[in-house]
């Protein structure tokens, strides 16, 4: 099939950036999103251009490396995707694709389709986790967690931080992805001794970093390629009214 | 070590007095319609009730006082929620089709300060009189009788109400959210409860327009 | 070149135990004066960094990914194993190392193997303490599951990806540390070459590959975590910027390589699909536990899967090896799929695929335990290829996937350049010669969370690091030699691009240096790639420049690294002049076409030294000795 690529083509975080066209022919239905690109690189850098940068490593959808905007929809059209398993069968002869990186004033550009996604690693830092030194921990067995919680956690931690919730929400907000790491450890008994504390950390570090607010658009839900419900937004806003309100004395426990 | 922005520094902090303030002015709006369809009861009736509401200015501007606190502060939050957000995507996308979108969820930005527009010519209508062809202080019965005779004042009426009628929607589904108030046997009834409330709460108030120019309510004597 | 495993003395089952009592440690005052370089943050090097930045050391982090937790860890699906024996079926520490060391065909040091299953335990301990969500019973209990080359149920896993979870587990750790002050993480910084200052390894050049700057970083140890070297095949199941580059500059700056040609081809991934083909996908081994692979009985039988009958069906693993059927370890598995593909039986539209049907397991079971087990795989598996699994028999076909094979350590986990550490799958040490599933979570985590904090101690408290001077001769040199590296490939101005190079030798390598390898064939390759790496240093086409973000660039210098690594497997794989593993030389088979292993003459680890740009490597031997384990001929039969 022919595809006409509109993309947006940015040497560096200095550069003004602006779209340039593409014409390809000859896509297979059987290819990725990503090996068409690769096929439109090797096509340019035989005409002598430079090719256009963009992230990718898996190739699985795990790595969440990958992401970019297909026609205003981030990850493209295809529901729990990522562009490196959104396959070409999708589309049709002749489709006209807008690529654009994601935008976000806390993703500052890279290069081309690149951003830099490092206010993420930030919150990360704040107290995305339980601190458990090496050694310390109990035998496995000896912390039960029903099959429920177990899968509920596991649900939120299928989150694999791409930043398409924050692409693809109108304000620009990192909400789902603070909250899939909040309600995945908040699921856990492990979680509750550092659930107040973490749920204040975490959310001044993304508040620090310019993200927009929640109103509950649920775009981010649409787009997330694990599927990462808002359940989880409106877990961290429970854990972070009650650590700022009672300083978490009524976290803990069961959930 | 980040700098704790405080609870209200926080767009979460905002939003939760956005949804307290929501829910205080909600419930007004459940008492104002209720108080409203009284109007289909003995045309006295309503005079009364509106006389009763005067009986003590302390009472009354008590309540006046909490309300316009609430909207000053739901209007304030908003507006700080609106800037916070569109400040955090200073380069627009070319094509942006974000799916699923909820639809009420885009309206709550324009349909807010129309919303504002609204209640201020409704005071002046309603409460104070003076945009009101025939404004008689606690006639309550006739002047909104009077009032909705005129077609086009009505029909901004029905239109307004609709408007809040999707405010309050995306608002009631949304406050669950943003306050934290989930529960996986709750959560799938979040948005039926809040269709259901205001669907009650709008077809209470536009009642009221729809039966003037139906004819079904007339000017009583005096 | 001396090769001193040092391995304690004493019992098996004593040796770590006895080694950790007697270590020497540093003090915990001091830890802190000590800069420890850790390049890679998957479950090794992300294990270590929090680990011994929960020590005290000063830790610097080094990742090619925009982030920590993007290791190719993550895409571990199937699980990890540990001998909890929760089950009750008779597991044991000394059957997991049993085990595994067969699976490896005895070509692993049994002392290794033997801490590894050791530390299996205190793993899973530690992951559930991080809070990774393991699959469990409704009880609250945790869950295990089967996998190949064992015949007990002690494999954790959390759905479909176990190594995601247990690398968030890791990379929280991590993110602890930095918080605490401890670790500094690079991210986008590629490790260009090694420093090393009187034989003894003291910092890393590097680049940012946003800015392209190139920079040093000193410290008094340098570990290596870097993973495998799989995409040398160009397709395999790793991830597009997995590379063996780290391991390749520290092999010319000293580091022993050993048994390079060791590789793992995975069997269920899913077949290729076309010439633009950028990577290949696995599906978890686990699905051999509920799945029967099957070919045609007949040749060259088109008919759709679901029209064939029964009988004309051979469900060869099975047949060939009734004990252990679908659940033979990875190596026979992968060699029987090819073995039948060459006599014509392979399905799908390039003949290179067998079928792995699930309709028994559904019947049986019910599309909901399925769904329950397998359902994140069969998505991912429609998704891929437009086909439903509870529908249509799956197509597989093995891809390159693991390389045992690395750089040589000794107990401490140290190359042979002093300070030099290499751990996870980067190294050589505990998977002999073909790696069990659900093992390699285990080596990663075990290296980085428990061995190193342990080992490290010893040579910082009994050596002594002085400063670093940046300025000195040899680092200046070294940086240079990066720097006019990367030049050299900018300045080619060629005509073909990275991928054409890289594609042309994978081709070569999977045809003579995959499944099944020969003296001839090896020859061939040798010669082929050799033209082939003449013919990229005069032609290849590297746009752009070294000072910005330049994903050719990056990608050109581990093509260069992988042609001398190629030739080095290759040379490798032509001196082992036995079967053993996924190691398996068409010359060596018993009657019935099974690996024939020669331990009279090849009990032995090859480790490779090199000697110089244009020189042969010399080949040392590490005789292995085995105390407590009979070798036997691996028999799944």
């Amino acid at each position: 099939m022919k595809l006409t690529l509109e993309i947006w083509r940015q040497k560096d975080a200095n550069d003004k950036g602006h779209f340039e066209t593409y014409e390809l022919d000859n896509v297979s239905s059987h290819m990725s999103f990503l090996e068409m690109l690769d096929v439109l690189n090797q096509e340019l850098i035989e005409k002598g251009e430079e090719p256009v940068a963009f992230d990718h490593d898996c190739r699985e959808a795990i790595c969440g490396t990958c992401g970019f905007v297909i026609n205003g929809v981030a990850h493209g059209h295809m529901k729990r995707n990522t562009v490196c398993q959104l396959h070409m069968r999708t589309f049709k002869d002749g489709d006209h694709l807008v690529l654009e990186p994601w935008r976000a004033k806390a993703f500052p550009m890279v290069r081309d389709l690149i951003v830099d996604r490092s206010a993420f690693e930030r919150i990360q830092r704040a107290g995305g986790y339980i601190s458990a030194r090496t050694g310390s921990a109990p035998d496995a067995n000896s912390i039960l967690i029903p099959k429920e919680q177990a899968e509920a956690a596991l649900d939120f931690a299928e989150c694999i931080g791409c930043g398409a919730c924050v692409a693809s929400c109108p304000n620009g907000a990192a909400m789902l992805f603070v909250g899939a790491r909040i309600a995945h450890l908040g699921f856990l008994p492990q979680g509750q001794p550092e659930r107040a504390e973490r749920a204040k950390a975490m959310v001044a570090a993304m508040e620090q970093e310019g993200f927009g607010a929640c109103t509950n658009y649920t775009s981010c839900e649409a787009t997330c390629p694990k599927g990462v419900s808002i359940v989880g937004i409106a877990k961290m806003n429970k854990d972070y009214f009650n650590a700022k309100l009672f300083g978490g004395g009524n976290l803990g426990g069961k959930e | 070590m980040e700098k704790d922005v405080g609870l209200y520094g926080s767009t979460l902090g905002k939003k939760a007095l956005m949804a307290i303030t929501g829910i205080i002015l909600f419930f007004y709006l459940v008492g104002h319609m209720l108080g409203n369809l009284q109007i289909f009861l003995d045309p006295a009736q309503i005079d009364k009730y509106a006389h009763l509401l005067h009986a003590s200015a302390a009472f009354l501007w008590s309540v006046r006082l909490v309300l316009l606190f609430c909207l000053g502060v739901h209007i304030l939050a908003a507006f700080q929620v609106w800037w916070r957000s569109r400040t955090a995507r200073p380069v627009k996308y070319k094509v942006f089709n974000p799916p699923d979108v909820d639809y009420a969820a885009k309206t709550m930005v324009w349909s807010g300060p129309i919303i504002a527009a609204f209640l201020v010519y409704h005071l002046l209508h309603l409460t104070v009189g003076s945009v009101h062809p025939d404004y008689v202080h606690l006639g309550a019965y006739n002047n909104v009788i009077a009032g909705f005779q005129q077609t086009p004042v009505a029909i901004a009426y029905i239109v307004a109400l609709l408007l809040l009628a999707f405010h309050l929607y995306h608002g009631l589904w949304s406050l669950f959210q943003t306050m934290g108030w989930d529960h996986p046997k709750f959560g799938p009834w979040r948005r039926p409860l809040a269709v259901l409330l205001t669907v009650v709460i709008a077809a209470g108030f536009i009642s009221v327009p729809v039966a003037v120019m139906t004819g079904v309510l007339q000017l009583v004597g005096g | 070149m001396k090769l001193e495993a040092k391995i304690p003395s004493g019992p098996l089952a004593d040796k770590w135990t006895e080694y950790k009592a007697h270590t020497a440690l540093v003090s915990p005052a001091n830890k802190r004066k000590h800069t420890i370089l850790i390049v890679g943050t998957g479950l090794a090097g992300g294990g270590a960094a929090a680990a011994l930045g929960e020590l005290g050391y000063k830790v610097k982090a080094f990742c090619y990914q925009d982030s920590a937790r993007r290791a190719h860890s993550i895409a571990a699906q199937g699980g990890i194993n540990a001998a909890k024996n929760y089950q009750n079926d008779g597991d044991t520490v000394f059957r997991l190392f049993y085990d595994t060391i067969k699976g490896g065909d005895f070509r692993a040091r049994e002392a290794n193997t033997y801490r590894l299953a050791e530390i299996s335990n205190e793993i899973i301990d530690q992951c559930v303490a991080q809070g990774v969500p393991f699959g469990r019973e409704y009880s609250g209990y945790l869950a295990n599951r089967t996998f190949g080359g064992a015949q007990v149920s002690r494999t954790f896993y959390a759905r479909g990806e176990t190594g995601q979870q247990l690398l968030l587990g890791a990379y929280n750790s991590l993110n602890a540390q930095v918080n605490a002050g401890n670790v500094d993480v690079f991210e986008r910084t590629e490790m260009l070459d090694l420093i090393v200052i009187d034989g003894v390894a003291r910092g890393i050049v590097v680049r940012d590959m946003v800015s392209g700057e190139v920079s040093s970083h000193f410290g008094d140890a340098v570990l290596l975590c870097t993973g495998g070297y799989s995409n040398v095949f160009f397709l395999s199941t790793s991830a597009k910027g997995c590379n063996g580059s780290a391991l390749w500059r520290a092999y010319k700056r000293g580091a022993a390589f050993a048994n390079p040609s060791f590789t793992q081809i995975h069997p269920t991934a899913i077949p290729q699909s076309g010439d633009f083909q950028s990577k290949l996908t696995l599906m978890s081994e686990s699905l051999r536990n509920d799945g029967r692979v099957w070919v045609p009985k007949k040749a060259g039988d088109d008919r759709p899967p679901n029209q064939i009958p029964e009988d004309e069906r051979d469900y060869y693993l099975e047949r060939i090896y009734p004990s252990f059927g679908n659940m033979v370890p990875r190596d026979v598995a992968s060699r029987n799929a090819k073995n039948v593909c060459d006599e014509g039986r392979g399905i799908g539209p390039t003949k290179r695929g067998v079928y792995l049907d699930f309709a028994v397991a559904i019947e049986r079971l019910g599309v909901d335990v399925i769904k329950d087990r397998y359902g994140n795989l069969f998505e991912m598996y429609e998704m891929i290829n437009d086909e439903d699994p509870y529908e249509t028999p799956m197509m597989i076909y093995p891809a390159p996937h693991y390389t045992m094979g690395g750089l040589w350590v000794d107990y401490d986990l140290m190359s042979t350049i002093p300070g030099l550490f290499v751990l996870g799958e980067a190294n050589f040490s505990d998977h002999g010669a073909n790696r069990l599933g659900a093992s390699a979570l285990m080596q990663g985590l075990a290296d980085g969370f428990f061995v190193i904090p342990n080992t490290l101690g010893q040579y910082i408290a009994k050596g002594k690091h002085p400063e670093v001077d940046p300025n000195c001769d040899e680092v200046r040199k070294v940086e240079q030699d990066a720097k006019d590296f990367n030049q050299k490939l900018l300045d080619i101005k060629g005509s073909k691009t990275v991928d054409y190079f890289h594609r042309a030798m994978g081709m070569i390598m999977l045809d003579k240096c995959g499944m099944a390898r020969s003296k001839e064939g090896l020859n061939e390759a040798i010669e082929k790639i050799g033209k082939l790496k003449e013919e990229f240093w005069a032609d290849v086409k590297v746009p752009g420049t070294g000072e910005s973000l330049n994903q050719e660039l990056e990608k050109a210098g581990r093509v260069a690294d992988y042609f001398d690594l190629a030739i080095l497997m290759c040379l490798d794989a032509r001196e082992r002049e036995e079967s053993c593993g996924g190691h398996f030389r068409e010359e060596h088979k018993t009657e019935e076409g099974e690996a024939r292993r020669d331990d009279e003459n090849f009990c032995h680890v090859t480790v490779w030294e090199h000697m110089g740009e244009d020189q042969a490597p010399q080949a040392h031997k590490e005789e292995l000795e085995f105390e407590y384990v009979e070798l036997t001929q691996r028999s799944y039969k």
